[in-house]
This record gives C-alpha cells, structure tokens and sequence, in this order.
C-alpha cells in the first residue's frame, strides 16, 4: 500500500525535460563506458576467466547420477522409478494406437476403418461448432489416409490423445492446489515461470536418462512438457473466478469441496478448455521434436527425410503436422467455446444427444463399408497419392531460378550484417553486460528487480559458457530486431481495417498453431544451412506475436481519445503517431517479450541446421546424454528470456499505469 | 418488544497488513486520519444497528462506503476485524464452519449485484443449487425450484441458461436461487444496480409485492436514494466506512444528523416522501371535522386542501379518530424550510 502511495507520488512530479532524459542515461552509460573501455579493462573484466567457473555442470550431474545410481529408496533407485512409472504409459498408448492403426492382432480386432476415424472427427467438429468444422477435420483426416501418411500421422495422434489428457490432468491437479494452498504457489509458480521457457532439447536430455529413449520416452517427454501450460492457466482460470460467484456458493451453504468441484471449476470451464487446447498443441508441438529422443509418427519422418536433405518428402510430412495442428486446434478451441442452449421441452432423444446418435450412425456406416469394400478399411497403398514430386519440383525450380539472388542475399546478409553485429556482441565485456542489465531492473523495479535480473545474467556468465551465449543473444536481437521492423508495419497496416485484422488474426493463429520444428523446412529449402537459414526461420516464427500485439494494442486504444483526436483535426497520420503509438505502446512491448521468448525456442531449434550457439551445445548435451549440462544450458536460455521478460514486464505495467489504461 | 434477528456492535472491518493489532493498539477506536496515515484502508468503522424481524434496513452510500463489506461481514463471509454479529441471538462469529454452512443451508438467501449465476447450470438448476448442496433429492428439490421460479414470474425459461436471459431475468433467477432454500434472512446486495432504470424500477416493485407475501427480515444495499426510500422501513447511510444516520427516510429527510447525510438528502422533493403524520401539530381530543385528511398520506396529496384551506384542517388516524391539525405555515415550513428536528 505505502509502495503504491509512494510511487503515484512520484508519478504526480512535473518533470523537468532534462530530467526526463536522466533515467535512460543513466541506464546506459555504465554500459557504454565499460564498452568502450574494453581496450583499457583487465582480461578478467571482458572475458569470465575459466578459472571462475562455477561446476553448475558437475553438480547438476552428480545429482543425476546419484539419482540414476544409487538406490535411494533401498531397493532401487530414482531412475528404476521413473522406468518402472514409464511402463505405465504403454498401456494406454498400445489401446489408442491399436484403435486407430494397428488394430488387435492377439484377439482378432482390426483397427477402426479410416472413413469411421474420418467421420467421427467430421461428427465431433459439427457437433462443436459447424458442419464447416467437421469437414474440415474429417478432410484432413482423409487426407492422411489418401496422401500414403496415414500410420505414420495416427501413431502421432495416439501420443497427443494419450499425454494430453494425462498432462492436462497433472497440470489441472497442480494447478488447484496452488490456488488453494499458498505456500505451494508461492513454490510452483517461479518454477512454472523458469520451466515454461526452457527450451524443447532440455526436457529431452533427462528424459533419455531416467526413461530411455525410444517410443515411450518420447510420450513421456510430451507429458511432462505440456503440463506448466495447463497448471499455469488452472490457476489464472480459477482466480479469475469472479468473488462473487464463489460467494454465491458459499452462501447457498457450499462446503469447501463443493464450492471447488460445482461451483469454480464449472464456472472457470472456458479458461480450463483454452488450456487444454494449449496442451494438445503443446503436445502436438512436442511429440514432434521428441523424435530427437525416438518417438514415432510424422515427426520423426520429417527429421530423417530432413537429415537426408530430402526436401520433398520433408515438405509432405510437414504438410500432414501443419494439417494435423489446424485440425486438432480447431476443435478444441470450438470446445472451449462451445456454449450450452436450452432445449425445447418437447425435444425428441434425436434432438437431446445428438452427438451421440451421428457417431451411432457414421459407426455402422463405416463398419457397412469396411464390409464392402476393403478400401474403407484401410486405403491401399499402391493408390496413396503423393505430392513429393510436386514439392521437389518446386525446390528444384527455386535452386535453378533463385540459386543466385538467394546466395547473393545470404552472403551479403552475413558479410555486411550478422558478422558485424556478431563481433560486435562478442567484444562486449561480460562486465558491461552485467551493469546494464542491473542498472535497467534498478530503474524499473528497483533493487528486488535489479538483484534477479543480473543474478540470471551472472548465472549466464558463471556457468561457463558465455561465449556461446553471447552467440545466441546475437541471433535472437537481430531477428528481434528484424521481427520488429517487418512485424511492425504489417501489424499497423492490419489494425487499419476490420476486414484486415480478422485475416491477420486468423493467419497468426493458423501460423501458431504449427510445431516450431516446421519453420526449418522452408528455410532449409531457400538457404540450405548456417546464421541466415537459422535467423529467418526464427523471423518466421517469431515474428507472430509482435504482429499481433500490434493489433490488439492500436485496436484497444480507447475510442473516445481517438474521437477526441479526430475532433481536435489530427490527420491520420497524426491520429497514428500521436495517439494511438504512444497508447499502444506498452502493449506493443509486451508482444517484443513474446517476440523474443518465441526467438530464443527457436535458436535453439536452429541448432539442427548449423548454428554455433548455446543451442549447438545443448544438441551437443543431447547426443553424450549429459544431462548435467543439457540442464545448466537450459538455464542459461530460460535466464536469458526470463531476464528480458522480467524488465520489459515490469517497464510495461509502470506505463500502463502512467497512462491510466487497465493492468 | 421483540428479539432482534440481526444485531452488530462495534463492528469494525479494517485492510492492511495488521489490522487486528493496530486496532488493539489505537484501544478499538482509531480515528480515520490514523487509519489512512498507517496506511489501512477503513472498510467498517465501528458499526452498531438491530435489524428486527420482518423489517426492510436498507444500507445506503456511494461506493467504497463499505456497504458491501457490511454486508459481508453480517453473513461472515468475511471475517470482521472486530466487533459482534448476533443472529437470532446467537453469536455468529463463534459459530464453527460447519454451523455456519448450516445456517447459511436454512436460514440466509443472499442476492448479488452482477447476479452471479452458475453459467453452465440452466435456470432450474441454478435455482435449485442450494437445495442440491444440502442434498435434497431431485424430485423434491425440482418441484421447490419451479415453485420460486414461478413465484418470480420466470415460469417457461425453466430449461435456459443464464447467458440466454436478459439482465432483469437474470436478477430474477438470483433472487429465485436465494429464495429456494425458503430463508428468514435475506440479504441484497445493489440487487438492481446493474439493470436499466426502466427495469430497475419494475424489478423493485416485484421486490415489494415479494416482500409483502414473504415478510422476510431484509438488509438491502443500494447507492441509489430514490430506491432506498421506496423500499425501506429504515435507512442506514454510509461513509467512510461509518454509519452517520440510521432512521427512517422522513428522518433523515426532516433531521438530517451530519451535512453528509443533509446533502444526500437535499434534493428529494419532501412532499412526495413526508406524511402528514410527520408534519402535523398534536391536537386536543375532539370530534374531527368531516374534511379530515388521513395522517399517513403524504402531504402532496392533501397540499391544495390545505393550501386553501382557511382554517386548519383535522388529521385523523385509520380508526377515524383525531391524532392532529394541519395549518398552512405548518405546511409551508414543512416544505421550504424551517427545521422541526427535536
Ligand atoms: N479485499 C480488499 N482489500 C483491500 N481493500 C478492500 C478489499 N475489499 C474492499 N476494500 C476496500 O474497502 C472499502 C469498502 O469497499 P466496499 O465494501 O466494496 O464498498 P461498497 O460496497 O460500498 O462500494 C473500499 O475502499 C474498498 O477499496
Ligand atoms: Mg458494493
């Protein structure tokens, strides 16, 4: 409270110009005279010594060992644990996938019939929006079965329907206690914060130590990586529960159980089922790039054809997850929007389930047909289609048409921009560094802000790999950057109309909706390998949630300020850069943090295609199995998001405060 | 005279960091400067009022008088900084959660400002959720739940879920929900405050022709001292925190306590809110005149008869037998000026 008091006093001071322009000199000239100074600085000031290593690493790894090795429960040991516990999963994921594909050979049972698994996906997305839904989710199944990917895209399905309803249920779980135990959320949410933005490759290296690798690894890898989306919007969805509602069913004598389980869970319902949305797509996104550790599907079809340089076939497979993504995002986001309407008294049983009556009638349908005809069954595979041809055409057309504009821009990308600009951040002393990100969260935050922010950067600089880090920071502000200028403007132009907002919004969400691991195709295709390959798929990707933050900031300007622009005579241009900008901005802001959040999954993605990074490291980590350093790396990247997320934060609630616009 | 149904003392409801001790420490009576300067936000201050059975307490203030808090407080679904809340005699503070689920399950409804329905229950089972809880079987429950719900004419949208209803239907499957369990306590809090004046104003008859059948005992919260005057038996207003008038509305109209209240008060025309009863001068026993006025009708009403009247006319009572006399300069003071507080 005296907080509060004090600082809108502070706020209320007239400012004189020149003191205005103090602060972010301050800021920054610790920064500058350490930069330039490099020169004059001792060695130990610009390089971290390799003395002064602190052996994050080989603590981290005898933790693992110990828990891989010793038997801490006397009989067996943590890793016998988590293998015995992985066994579990096999179950579940050997029901599903004897469903969809593989059918029941011990007992004579065939797998569904393609058109029932068609029509009963064209049944659920009918039934939860429109019978547009449902032909596109039955035609995107069908094109799996047609297009010759139909076994390898339904081993993937089953891994999504298994982990995401485990992950869903443990995230659901964590989520609740945190609301209703405080000293549990005060120890998850820092965690949830620090997990949510460790890259893909870390959650894979543990797992290959405790679980193995393999099939089952990699489900267990999607389980575990999609449960902080779900805890993290359980427990924003549960606080968001108005007070008054929770009130009401206290006051109609609720016990406490009841007023968890009948009145804020059912009353937090919509936020939950955007949450398990976000957890298909985590999983989908997931169970992709854990091919890496051997799971089966589409994903890892993609990553050997990839390895092969078989760009055709990569282009196929990729078209199937972008499908498979646009499919099961679609349908889940129709669930959570989904809204009950009342029925007409005398409706028939036809009217009251109808859900259950169409599967009825698409199940014995599709049974009829599989008894006719066996393409019903299965679609043979001497008449699956295939567009590889198409795709390596168009590659080849590129490399023959573009093969020499292309180079021209890649060599002069990185010969006049990224080399620069690399040795540019590679002469920046680690002192520098460390000054300017705490004069930056002392200025923002104070001395709280300022202490975590260059405690995750001396992290960085300690664990022993700065170098490299300083290489991922280089990738990640050049395609910040680039995102910023490309994203920008588009994002302006699209606030203009509400013709264009409704499409770019749709593109952004269709774009995000596709694993990150797609992205690399295109680039692998234009650029072959290296920084620039690397920087524009991070472009690609990253470049979504500025686009979008731009929007919903210019469009979210209040319309009576715009009106009052209007009336005072402003032109548009005027209305653009006086009133709308400066309002925008904070939100513009927080798009740039996702902007960069985004960057830094990619760069580490981009390991695959070359980059000499921390991401390079940590695939590097993957390869020896050396958990030990695939965690500390993960921290470094996670540090490095969450200490730019940290300042730009806490800088965007300060001026939406100043401005007066809502928290 | 008969036991209160409702009864607090020294009531105190204080936000901050602690709030008990700091209470303690300023001996359970800060004053407000101390308050704000330690930096708590005063919520209660040090409230006292009977709420007796059958009667309508209406709590009236602007927002963030702590009305609302108020009221939280009354049914402890906050717990007060200090103070006592006596329901039906019995000390409601001391009660352990599960009486207090019980008395809440039997003998309190309460209604809320933005309705605060279960969206994804229909009407019926919106209404019928308190029964549900406490475990009545459906039948019985169902049966219960049509009976409210026809009683607040919603008869037909059985089978709707909130979000397909207006504003005003909304309100009245709250008020059904809190009517189900069949409650001696009812509490509102800005029931109508959210909808339109025009239904606002219907929805406040409905309350009175409710009330009239139910005869609940009624704290209502409102900021609006157009509906506090038409719903109250008494009216408690609120600042800061504080009650600083509790009486009837010709009270506070006629003997406005603090400049507060006086200016709340200033601009309610007096001759559509005073009887006669308030206004007239005591008379002596004798047979009334045949042009009597009656002593509960308010004084707009019978102004011209008196305005041109030479003499002074006979207030009579519902018996028909003298009670008082009306004279112009009576009247005229009445209306424009002149104090008659005591
Ligand atoms: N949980 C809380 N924490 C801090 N202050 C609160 C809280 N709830 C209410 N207040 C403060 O208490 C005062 C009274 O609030 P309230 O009872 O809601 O007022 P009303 O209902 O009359 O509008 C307000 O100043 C409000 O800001
Ligand atoms: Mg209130």
């Amino acid at each position: 409270m005296s907080a509060a008091t004090l600082t809108r006093q502070e706020a209320m001071e007239p400012q004189k110009p020149l003191a205005a322009m103090t602060r972010p000199l301050l800021v920054v000239l610790p920064f500058l005279v350490l930069l330039l100074a490099a020169s004059l600085l001792p060695d130990w000031a610009v390089q971290v010594p390799k003395g002064w290593t602190i052996p994050f690493v080989d603590w981290a790894n005898m933790v693992f060992d110990h828990l891989r090795d010793d038997a801490i429960f006397g009989l067996f040991s943590f890793r016998d644990l988590t293998r015995g516990a992985a066994e579990l999963i096999t179950w579940p994921l050997a029901f599903v996938e004897g469903l969809l594909v593989s059918g029941f050979p011990d007992i004579g049972i065939a797998a569904m019939p393609w058109v029932m698994t068609a029509g009963l996906s064209g049944v659920l997305g009918w039934y939860l929006r429109d019978w547009r839904l449902g032909a596109l989710a039955a035609g995107c199944v069908a094109y799996m079965a047609i297009f010759g990917k139909w076994e390898l895209s339904m081993i993937t399905l089953s891994v999504v329907l298994v982990a995401a309803p485990i992950a869903g249920l443990i995230g659901f779980g964590i989520g609740i206690l945190a609301v209703k135990k405080q000293w549990f959320e005060a120890l998850v949410v820092p965690l949830l914060n620090v997990l949510q933005s460790l890259p893909h490759f870390s959650y894979l290296i543990p797992i290959a130590i405790f679980i193995g690798v393999g099939h089952k690894a990699g489900a267990i890898a999607t389980v575990i990586f999609a449960i902080p989306p779900m805890a993290r919007l359980t427990i924003l969805g549960l606080k968001g529960v108005a007070e008054e509602v929770r009130e009401a069913g206290k006051m109609a004598g609720c016990t406490r159980f009841q007023t968890l389980w009948m009145v804020e869970i059912p009353s937090a319902r919509q936020p939950l089922l955007v949450g398990v949305n976000q957890v298909i797509m985590q999983c989908l996104a997931m169970v992709v790039i854990a091919s890496f550790v051997g799971a089966r599907g589409l994903g890892h079809d993609l990553l050997f054809r990839l390895q092969a340089l078989k760009i055709g076939q990569a282009l196929e497979s990729g078209v199937a997850i972008v499908l498979m993504a646009i499919t099961l995002d679609q349908l889940s986001r129709a669930a959570a929007h989904k809204e009950p309407s009342h029925l007409a008294p005398d409706a028939s049983l036809l009217q009251r389930f109808p859900f259950l009556a169409a599967s009825l009638a698409v199940i014995a349908a599709s049974l009829l047909l599989a008894a006719i005809t066996p393409y019903a069954q299965a679609w043979p595979s001497e008449l699956a289609l295939s567009t590889a041809p198409f795709w390596d055409a168009l590659v080849d057309w590129i490399t023959v048409t573009l093969y020499d504009p292309l180079q021209y821009l890649r060599n002069a990308m990185l010969l006049y921009v990224l080399i620069p600009i690399r040795d540019l951040f590679q002469s920046i002393p680690w002192t520098a560094m460390v000054a300017l990100v705490a004069a930056a969260g002392w200025s923002l935050g104070g001395f709280r802000l300022a202490a975590i922010v260059s405690g995750f950067v001396l992290f960085i600089a300690f664990a022993g790999y700065w170098e490299r880090s300083l290489i991922t920071a280089y990738m990640v502000t050049v395609a910040v950057l680039l995102c910023i200028m490309i994203g920008l403007p588009i994002g302006i132009w699209a606030s203009r109309s509400e013709r264009r907002t409704g499409i770019a919004k749709l593109l952004c969400d269709t774009f995000q909706t596709f694993p990150s691991f797609i992205y690399l195709i295109p680039v692998i295709m234009l650029f072959k390998v290296g920084d620039v390959a690397a920087i524009s798929a991070i472009i690609i990707y990253a470049m979504i949630p500025i686009v979008r933050y731009t929007i919903f900031g210019l469009r979210n300007v209040p319309q009576e300020i715009v009106e009052a622009g209007i009336t005072s005579g402003c032109t548009q241009r005027q209305l653009l850069w006086n009133i709308r900008m400066p309002l925008a901005f904070p939100e513009i802001m927080l798009g740039i943090n996702q902007t960069i959040m985004f960057a830094l999954f990619m760069v580490i993605i981009a390991a695959f295609i070359g980059t000499k990074d921390i991401g390079q490291e940590i695939f590097r980590a993957l390869t020896f199995n050396d958990a030990g350093k695939g965690l500390v790396l993960g921290l470094c990247v996670a540090f490095m998001g969450l200490t730019a997320d940290q300042l730009i934060t806490a800088w965007a609630t300060r001026r939406k405060q100043k401005l007066g616009l809502a928290g | 005279m008969s036991e209160a149904k409702i009864a607090c003392r020294n009531l105190w409801k204080l936000y901050g960091s602690d709030p008990a001790g700091f209470l303690r420490r300023n001996h359970n009576n800060p004053s407000i400067e101390t308050i704000r300067a330690e930096g708590y936000v005063p919520a209660v201050r040090n409230v006292s009022f009977d709420v007796m059975p059958g009667e309508i307490l209406v709590v009236m203030g602007l927002s963030g008088s702590g009305k609302s808090t108020l009221l939280r407080c009354l049914a402890r679904l906050i717990e007060p900084t200090s103070g006592e809340v006596m329901f039906e005699g019995r000390d409601i503070l001391a009660a352990t959660e599960h009486e207090l689920i019980d008395l809440r399950r039997h003998k309190m409804g309460m209604v809320f400002q933005h309705f605060a329905l279960l969206p994804h229950r229909t009407v019926l089972d919106n209404v019928a959720f308190p029964l549900q809880v406490r475990g009545t079987d459906r039948q019985k429950r169902e049966r219960r739940a049509r009976e409210v719900i026809e009683l607040v004419g919603l008869k037909g949208r059985e089978g709707y879920y909130p979000r397909e209803l207006s504003g005003g239907q909304q309100q009245r499957v709250g008020i059904a929900r809190s009517l189900a369990v069949g409650p001696d306590v009812w509490f509102l809090d800005e029931p109508f405050s959210a909808l339109d004046p025009l239904i606002r104003r219907e929805m406040q008859d409905e309350f009175l022709r409710l009330q009239k059948v139910l005869n609940k005992t009624i704290v209502f919260i409102t900021h609006d001292f157009d509906e506090a005057i038409r719903v109250a038996d008494r009216i408690a207003i609120m600042k800061d925190g504080v009650v600083e008038q509790l009486g009837t509305a010709e009270e506070l109209v006629t003997c406005p306590a603090t400049p507060y209240v006086a200016e709340f008060t200033r601009n309610v025309s007096h001759d559509r809110l005073l009887s006669v009863r308030a206004v007239m001068a005591p008379a002596s026993s004798r047979k009334p005149d045949a042009a009597a006025v009656q002593a509960q009708a308010l004084i707009a009403s019978v102004a011209r008869q008196v305005l041109t009247s030479e003499r002074p006319v006979d207030v009579i009572d519902d018996a028909g037998a003298l009670v008082g006399t009306l004279t112009r300069d009576g009247l005229i003071d009445a209306l424009y000026g002149k104090e008659q507080c005591a």
